[in-house]
């Protein structure tokens, strides 16, 4: 019985943007669907009242004090940047609305 | 706006606030908060999410949440936790933001809303408050970047906001107005947010449902976004309650939608339909590690709030003491409130102090277009210059006249009057004198005068004020005037 | 000279034997010529080395040398950032991308002296076992080239047991230091979560990421340890408390010492009984020089792998989001608009394995699934860290083989991503818990090296280097050499 459609692989390999052929959909659906298999064990494991993990080593909040410091130069922010106008980043135009998720 | 449609319905809205913390830095990254600057000119690696950056929580901005939440009456937990909100865009570096979920700092609270005139405040509940990261700005405006671009300024990535959400208390687009306006005035009451809807540091998103009167559940409601005025929100509700009428008296039903308002048109249209839920797949940032604060700093945060607007209304109409009308007004801002009562304290009379800031100052105020906080004018000096006129010194109207420019670029008015010549004529001899030119020049009025035209002595009295080039104190002319018109000294 | 340690180069350079530039040069000579058959290293930085090296020469001239690094040549793994260099963790998505700030620990060991001679080459972000999934091609065993050196740090493991640099920097995440040190017969320490700062290291999975050691004696690694921990302001999951000496901690002394043997992780099933014998006898030596053996038991440890892949992809999922062609790194050419922009160029960017990874992530975290899988992981995971903490009320360290086989061959695991991630089961159930360990190697098995895992109770990394660094010199012959690359 599977535990991944394809279908599901779809829907979240798009959730990522990621793209892939028909064929490798297929792949990575038989090999998640062989991992999720594996993991089905932890559903033995009786974990009623236990917390989930969110730290392993318990530590008092850090705090930053409220001091700015000075900004990187506008140059080396966009040094990287594949495409950039002056000090702005470029991608194709979005539509407005075309936000999320 | 009275709408039929309105009636038939009952209008339930909720409103989201994001109200951007006044910070030095931003919230997880030592970056400054800096407004107007050309992209990506106040950025630091962690803003612009480049590979092996880590995020520190900035301990002001933990302050500031607390104070906002004990302002509005909310329960402050002592542990809150920081999750990833995961969704793709280009003005959201990381892919992800830092927000609160599951577990956030406040929940609970309220804001008593003002209603009209005599009717007693509406409570509307709040649900939480949280701390998240706002993202960049995307440009689209073809004018600036070309038709076929999008660019991308990360500067505002990382600014600290919080997120304010009301349960769906509010029951009109004015109530709405007026929830924002209160939440608003507490927020910078506390200094806890500039509040400036036109600088986009209090941004409101609104939900907007309809049910029959007397349904219960609540109907399908729509979300609308990018409001960024209070004029613009109040037109919105309206738009989109309209509109919702108009599908439901067809008998169609609501979608769930986001909703966009053209002020053009006066129309909402929908942005983004909301069939699937979207899925940002929160989860605790392991990152960062739950945010602790102690019932002791939570205390010591409650002793330093500053006495809030509607308790130092209250002790105004109290104290002073002052009307209704006047201590609201006067306690709308608290620079306003602080700057009465140092006046006050240098003058003593508050309800001529009260006068005198309501109808000058605010009036200056209002024709510069300055904000209280930007006056130049003291409190000292204002009550230095109502002392000069309680001295007969100078004239009220010579006084008032000086006001715009005391508050637009200060000044001491005792200088200033004698620098203008605006002493007032007090000499008791020389306004008998000018009275008794008057009288003389101006024989057949002073014959209809005492025939009964009391009138003409406002007329006389003009060519009195006018021979003092204004100067002169305008009861004491009154009374020699009279005295010598109606005979105690018959000349 | 080119396969000392830290130790004997030192003592070469106080001598006036050799100057930082001679080991500087022999190390960039000997990187290049084992590259074809090796390839240990993504990337050289000649320059700088050689420009540092010239400058730990001027200090000791001057009398100022400023620790035991002075003047060594090192390596950084390829996920660690170094200030204007190029650093891509192998992927083709970070092409070309220069860093404009250092990892913390870069910057450590520039205050150190220390020379960093280039970036070795790893698993794509982290993610693999083997360094077979590397955009430049995989490294190889200097145990046999036909072998894989081990993942994700296999490059690290590769410049040291090949005797290019005395110490390289790597990162572990389910076993990624540990592994290859096995599997090359060197030494990889991964220390307690938070021990060492993570900034600047290229997040993978943030809650089980660490920056460890590789080295060829314990000794070496007690003073690269010492030079790289310590709290940072900069990283909110760094431990406050300071680091203690470790080098001083190298007593030889293993009496009275407990020696936890978990018994789920003595099994034969699993498990090449060769490796299984060695790791016995290791154990036996230690006890033979004082140490008390206990059997303990950690009864999540099989649940440790499942744990582990739920929790890490999910949280690379999100940590690999920010690759997007927007800011840095590579973009598709040829999208028509912002979501093809975005699919392309995640597409092109990602190998086979970190797509992979991501999927899984994304829906474990994805709506409806999350609790079945990412919060029942996490919950899993709380019960394994009380099994340690159970296990260490009685015991000082525990010990276990690394791995459960030797060395694997190239190819060999490429086809079969869960028998891959099944290689992890001894390593994983450590970075669960935030624990620290060690591994040692401890004999041969038809002519590849074992390894011996040590794994101790949070922040004690110098009971695990006291008692490798004992079992080094109780066991000679497991620190050797392996045949001449070139």
């Amino acid at each position: 019985m599977a535990h991944i459609t394809r279908g599901e692989v779809e829907h979240v390999v798009a959730l990522a943007r990621l793209s892939l052929t028909p064929p490798e959909i297929d792949r990575m659906a038989r090999e998640i669907d062989a991992i999720l298999d594996y993991v089905e064990t932890l559903r033995a494991v009786d974990t009623t009242g236990v917390s989930p993990t969110s730290h392993v080593i318990p530590l008092a909040t850090p705090l930053r004090e409220d001091r700015a410091d000075d900004p990187i130069d506008p140059e080396l922010a966009v040094a990287n940047a594949p495409e950039h106008e002056g000090s702005a980043f470029v991608v194709p135009a979005v539509i407005e609305g075309e936000e999320e998720g | 706006m009275s709408d039929p449609s309105q009636s038939r319905y009952e209008v339930v809205i909720g409103l989201e606030v994001h109200a951007q913390l006044r910070t030095e830095s931003k919230l997880f990254s030592p970056a400054p908060v800096r407004y107007g600057e050309p992209p990506n000119h106040s950025v630091h690696p962690i803003c612009l999410a480049l590979p092996g950056v880590l995020p520190v929580l900035n301990a002001r901005a933990v302050e500031l949440a607390i104070r906002a939440a004990l302002a509005t009456h909310c329960s402050v937990h002592e542990q809150s936790v920081f999750a990833r909100k995961n969704y793709f865009y280009p003005d959201l570096p990381k892919g992800y933001q830092i927000s609160q979920y599951e577990d956030p700092i406040a929940t609970g609270g309220w804001l008593d809303v003002p209603q009209e005139e005599g009717a007693a405040p509406h409570r509307v509940r709040l649900t939480r408050i949280h701390m998240e990261e706002d993202a960049g700005k995307s440009i689209h405006d073809p004018a600036i970047v070309g038709s076929d671009a999008t660019w991308v300024d990360l500067n505002r990535a990382g600014v600290p906001l919080l997120e304010i959400v009301s349960e769906p208390d509010i029951r009109s687009p004015a109530e709405a107005v007026a929830y924002l306006r209160t939440l608003r005035s507490v927020l910078r009451y506390i200094e806890v947010c500039d509040a400036d809807m036109e600088r986009g540091n209090f941004r409101c998103d609104a939900n907007v449902s309809l049910r029959r009167q007397g349904e219960t559940r609540l109907g399908t409601r729509t979300e609308l976004k990018n409001l960024n005025s209070f004029r613009f929100v109040e037109a919105a509700l309206e738009a989109e309650i309209e509109r919702q009428a108009g599908l439901l008296d067809e008998g169609r039903a609501v979608e769930q939608a986001t909703m966009a308002f053209d002020p053009a048109t006066g129309r909402t249209r929908v942005l983004r339909l909301k069939e699937d839920a979207d899925d940002y797949r929160y989860f605790p940032d392991p990152d960062l590690v739950p945010l602790v604060v102690s019932a002791e700093q939570i205390e010591r945060v409650r002793q330093s709030l500053p006495e809030l607007a509607d308790a130092k209304c209250a002790r105004f109409e109290r104290e002073y003491p002052l009307s209704a009308h006047d201590a609201r007004q006067l306690t709308e801002s608290r620079v306003l409130a602080d700057f009465f009562e140092a006046a006050v304290a240098g003058h003593g009379d508050a309800k001529s102090v009260a006068n005198w800031i309501l109808r000058d100052v605010l009036r200056a105020l209002k024709e510069q277009d300055l904000e209280i906080e930007a006056a130049a004018l003291t409190p000292e000096a204002l009550a230095k210059l109502l002392r000069l006129v309680d001295e007969g010194k100078t004239t009220a109207k010579s006084a008032r006249a000086l006001v715009p420019e005391l508050v637009l670029r200060g000044g001491d008015p005792e200088a200033m009057v004698r620098e203008r010549g605006l002493e007032a004529v007090s000499d008791t001899g020389l306004l008998e004198r000018t009275v008794d030119e008057v009288i003389a020049a101006h024989g057949p009025d002073v014959r209809r005068y005492r025939s009964g035209e009391k009138k003409v002595m406002n007329f006389l009295m003009g060519r009195v004020m006018q021979r003092t080039q204004g100067k002169a104190d305008p009861s004491a002319v009154r009374e020699i005037l009279r005295s010598r018109l109606e005979g105690d000294d018959p000349r | 000279m080119a396969k000392a340690t830290v130790a004997a180069l030192r003592a070469a350079l106080d001598a006036g034997q050799q100057s930082a530039r001679d080991l500087t040069e022999a190390a960039l000579a000997r990187a290049k010529s084992t590259q074809s058959s090796l390839r240990a290293f993504i990337r050289l930085r000649e320059e700088g080395a050689r420009a540092d090296a010239a400058a730990a020469d001027a200090r000791r001239e001057a009398g100022c040398v400023r620790s035991a690094l002075d003047g060594i040549p090192v390596a950084i793994k390829d996920n660690i950032a170094m200030r204007d260099e190029v650093v891509t963790c192998a992927s083709p998505i970070l092409e070309g991308y220069v860093s404009p700030f250092s990892a913390t620990v870069v910057e450590k060991l520039g205050a150190a002296g220390a020379v960093v001679i280039g970036s070795t080459n790893m698993d794509e972000f982290a993610m693999g076992s083997s360094t077979e999934h590397s955009a430049i091609g995989p490294s190889a065993n200097p145990w046999n080239r036909k072998c894989t050196p081990g993942g994700s740090s296999g490059g690290s493991a590769a410049a040291v047991a090949a005797g290019i640099v005395p110490v390289a920097l790597g990162s572990d995440t389910g076993g990624s230091i540990r592994q290859p040190a096995s599997f090359c017969g060197v030494v990889g320490v991964k220390p307690t979560y938070g021990r060492v700062s993570r900034w600047g290291l290229v997040a993978f999975a943030s809650s089980l990421d660490q920056i460890g050691v590789l080295t060829r004696t314990a000794a070496d690694a007690a003073a690269a340890l010492e030079v790289i921990a310590g709290h940072d302001e900069r990283d909110s999951t760094s431990v406050p408390q300071p680091v203690p000496r470790y080098t001083d901690a190298l007593t030889q002394d293993v009496s009275g010492l407990v020696v936890g043997l978990p018994e789920e992780y003595f099994v034969e099933e699993g498990v090449d009984p060769e490796v299984l014998a060695s790791v016995r006898e290791a154990v036996g030596e230690l006890e033979r020089a004082g140490a008390r053996l206990r059997p303990v038991s950690l009864p999540h440890a099989r649940y440790a792998v499942a744990t582990y892949y739920l929790i890490a992809t999910a949280e690379a999922s999100s940590n690999l989001a920010r690759y997007d062609g927007v800011r840095y790194g590579h973009r598709a050419a040829g999208a028509h608009g912002l979501s093809d922009l975005y699919r392309r160029t995640r597409s092109e960017g990602f190998g086979a394995e970190v797509k992979r990874r991501i999927v899984l992530g994304t829906y474990v975290l994805s709506a409806g699934y999350y609790d079945a899988y990412y919060r029942k992981a996490q919950q899993v995971r709380t019960l394994l860290r009380g099994d340690f903490e159970r296990a260490f009320a009685g015991c000082d360290v525990l010990a276990t083989p690394t791995t459960p086989e030797v060395a694997f061959a190239l190819g060999e695991k490429t086809d079969d991503p869960l028998r891959m991630y099944l290689s992890d089961v001894y390593t994983v159930s450590a970075n669960l818990a935030g624990v620290p360990a060690i591994s040692v190697p401890c004999g041969l098995v038809r002519g590849m090296p074992v390894g011996l895992q040590l794994i101790g109770a949070p922040l004690d990394e110098a009971t695990l280097l006291r008692t490798a660094d004992a079992f080094e010199r109780l066991a000679p012959q497991h620190v050797c050499e392996p045949p001449d690359p070139t």
